[in-house]
């Protein structure tokens, strides 16, 4: 009795270790299922290099939005990977032990705070700042880097911190007894030790940022069309998705949901870089 | 387990400042010599600086706009476009927590014991299971709310509605708890399990008597992180579990499963696209992130505790 009870309870254990397993199974099949027809009857060279959107006359391109994507991305890496990666050094080699704990502390609540928040706090302050700075509607590229920026510090905070924190003590004592300051060994001998791990930690934003929503629906602008300036206003694959799946039907719906599938794609070559930066930086 | 027990310490001073200790006059001298090092200083310091004002100007900024605004109307029982009460939405966000808690959190944990105290080292289940969950963790909430339409609400023909919602969001949390419930598990001395069965208990009754309890505060943290993603999770919910801001009929049995309901985080998504009230949207906000911050700092409270006693018995 108590056999067939332990083993029954193993099988339980190793049913549920399973689901885990299922869940990205059944995640892949449905979005490829949904969206690779509709890929194939837009024209794959059409749906991603096509440059016009235009659903009432089932033009669907998506190029402008994979543009924007990327270039909200990269701007949020500009403003989020310096500050992040210099955050990070000061969490773990500068920072007084008293200050410690409550930085660490908002560090975190930075990363739980939840995105429409951040969406609504850039609507409200950064879209008029930038609107009487630099001229335009505010909602802009410009507007929704410095929001992810801000998004993405925490993420790129705790990793690069703990890969800062993990090179041996010795690499940077051993700088300071040949005589470098104090910056100059935490610059020049821990940081390049520490450079797999911070990379890990600015490909984790880059998926946080590409990944991001409701935050960049509210200050993006959300106009499908090939941005000519920072100031101009830019649609991401997300947004697109979450802006036109309300009334979407038939060959729209599902060009929405290959969108999906992109991003996805996406998001899979970013993690299977962070999982071998991430063996790299443990090695 | 060493990066466990890391996590809990807190750096020490002196190693900070390096072997030679020097005054705050020499060092600044020090500086005269050495420029570069001096702006390096600044940067550094600057960085921080504008990451923790960057904080503290949203959480102040929204607190102060909003807080005047908490009238009780904004709690009213019934939603209507006039009072925009936030009640309903909140009373949903509860039973969606509790929903997606209730399927996340036994599969987690059942899957992290698996993983932890049956799996044999080199079974290929378990590298399949981490490459799994570190996928799930990376994919936008957005994917799963595309997921959740797809399969939950067409394929199931649940409908928008809480439960397709729910089920939606502990595929996403699963991680979550499946990572930090392992960190207990591995943080837990293996003394434990050697005295448990020595003494002649089984291997299940060794693991439910012995290694969960002791294990609880570090799972408790992750249950908790995961709450807080639950409850500030919008794009996964639009498209699963709707927008209807009504408290469910519980008159009807089960049947309030498959209301289309809207949470919080969605209410508060709505309320700013509208833009008719935006100062109820600041007083919503306001409790969207009382919420979440003092599930992060239960959460954090509780991974501490767990990292000092695992500290302690060594």
């Amino acid at each position: 009795m108590t056999k067939i009870k332990e083993k029954g309870m193993e099988l339980v254990f190793l049913l549920a270790a399973c689901v885990s397993i299922v869940a990205v199974a059944l995640i892949c099949i449905f979005l490829f299922a949904k969206g690779l027809p509709a890929i194939g009857k837009i024209g794959v060279v059409k749906f991603l290099t096509g440059m016009d959107w235009k659903p009432t006359n089932q033009v669907f391109g998506i190029f402008s939005m994979i543009v924007g994507s990327i270039y909200v991305t990269a701007g949020a890496l500009l403003i989020g990977v310096p500050i992040g990666i210099l955050s990070a050094t000061f969490l773990a080699k500068f920072c007084p032990s008293w200050m410690y704990k409550p930085l660490k502390t908002g560090v975190n609540l930075m990363a739980g705070i939840p995105s429409v928040v951040y969406g609504f706090f850039g609507m409200c302050v950064l879209v008029p700042l930038s609107r009487t700075l630099f001229g335009g509607t505010g909602n802009s590229i410009l507007t929704a880097s410095v929001l992810l920026g801000m998004m993405i510090l925490p993420t790129i905070i705790g990793v690069s911190e703990s890969a800062i924190r993990a090179v041996p003590d010795y690499y940077y004592k051993g700088a300071l007894a040949l005589g470098a300051t104090h910056e100059r060994s935490v610059f020049l001998t821990v940081l390049p030790a520490a450079k797999s791990g911070i990379l890990a930690g600015v490909i984790l934003g880059v998926g946080r940022a590409i990944g991001e929503t409701m935050a960049v629906i509210m200050v993006a602008g959300n106009q499908a069309r090939i941005p000519s300036a920072v100031t101009d206003g830019v649609r991401t694959m997300t947004a697109n998705i979450v802006m036109e799946m309300g009334y979407a039907t038939g060959l729209h719906r599902e060009a929405l949901i290959a969108t999906g599938v992109i991003l996805f794609v996406f998001i899979l070559l970013i993690n299977l870089l962070f999982s071998v930066l991430k063996r790299k930086a443990v090695e | 387990m060493e990066q466990i027990l890391e996590k809990g310490k807190e750096p020490e001073g002196k190693d900070i400042v390096g072997i030679n200790q020097v005054s705050f006059k020499e060092k600044m001298n020090s500086y005269k010599k050495h420029p570069g090092s001096f702006v390096l200083l600044l940067c550094v310091c600057l960085a921080m600086l504008v990451t923790i004002a960057s904080l503290g100007y949203l959480v102040l900024y929204i607190v102060v706009k909003g807080v005047p605004y908490l009238t009780p109307s904004l709690f009213a029982w019934e939603y209507t476009s006039d009072n925009v009460s936030m009640l309903p939405s909140l009373i949903n966000t509860v039973l969606m927590t509790l929903l997606s808690l209730l399927i996340a959190v036994p599969i987690g944990i059942f899957s992290a014991i698996y993983l932890v105290e049956y799996a044999k080292k080199g079974n290929k289940i378990v590298g399949i299971v981490r490459v799994t969950a570190e996928t799930l963790t990376g994919i936008p909430s957005i994917v799963y709310g595309l997921f959740g339409m797809l399969f939950f609400v067409t394929a199931c023909k649940w409908r928008l509605s809480l439960l397709s919602g729910a089920f939606t969001l502990a595929i996403m949390v699963l991680p979550v708890i499946m990572r930090t419930t392992e960190e207990a598990l591995l943080s837990v001395p293996d003394s434990y399990r050697q005295g448990s069965l020595g003494l002649g208990a089984g291997k299940l009754r060794t693991v439910f008597r012995v290694v969960l309890p002791s294990a609880i505060p570090g799972i408790l943290s992750g249950v908790v992180l995961a709450i807080g993603r639950i409850v500030g999770e919008t794009a996964a919910l639009i498209y699963t579990a709707g927008s209807v801001a009504k408290i469910p009929q519980f008159s009807n049995g089960a049947k309030f499963l498959f209301d289309s309901t809207r949470t919080l985080s969605v209410h508060m998504y709505n309320l700013s696209r509208e833009g008719l009230h935006t100062n109820q949207a600041y007083a919503t906000a306001v409790v969207l992130m009382i919420v979440v911050m003092c599930m992060n700092f239960l959460s954090d409270l509780l991974a501490n505790k767990l990292a000092k006693k695992s500290g302690g018995e060594k």
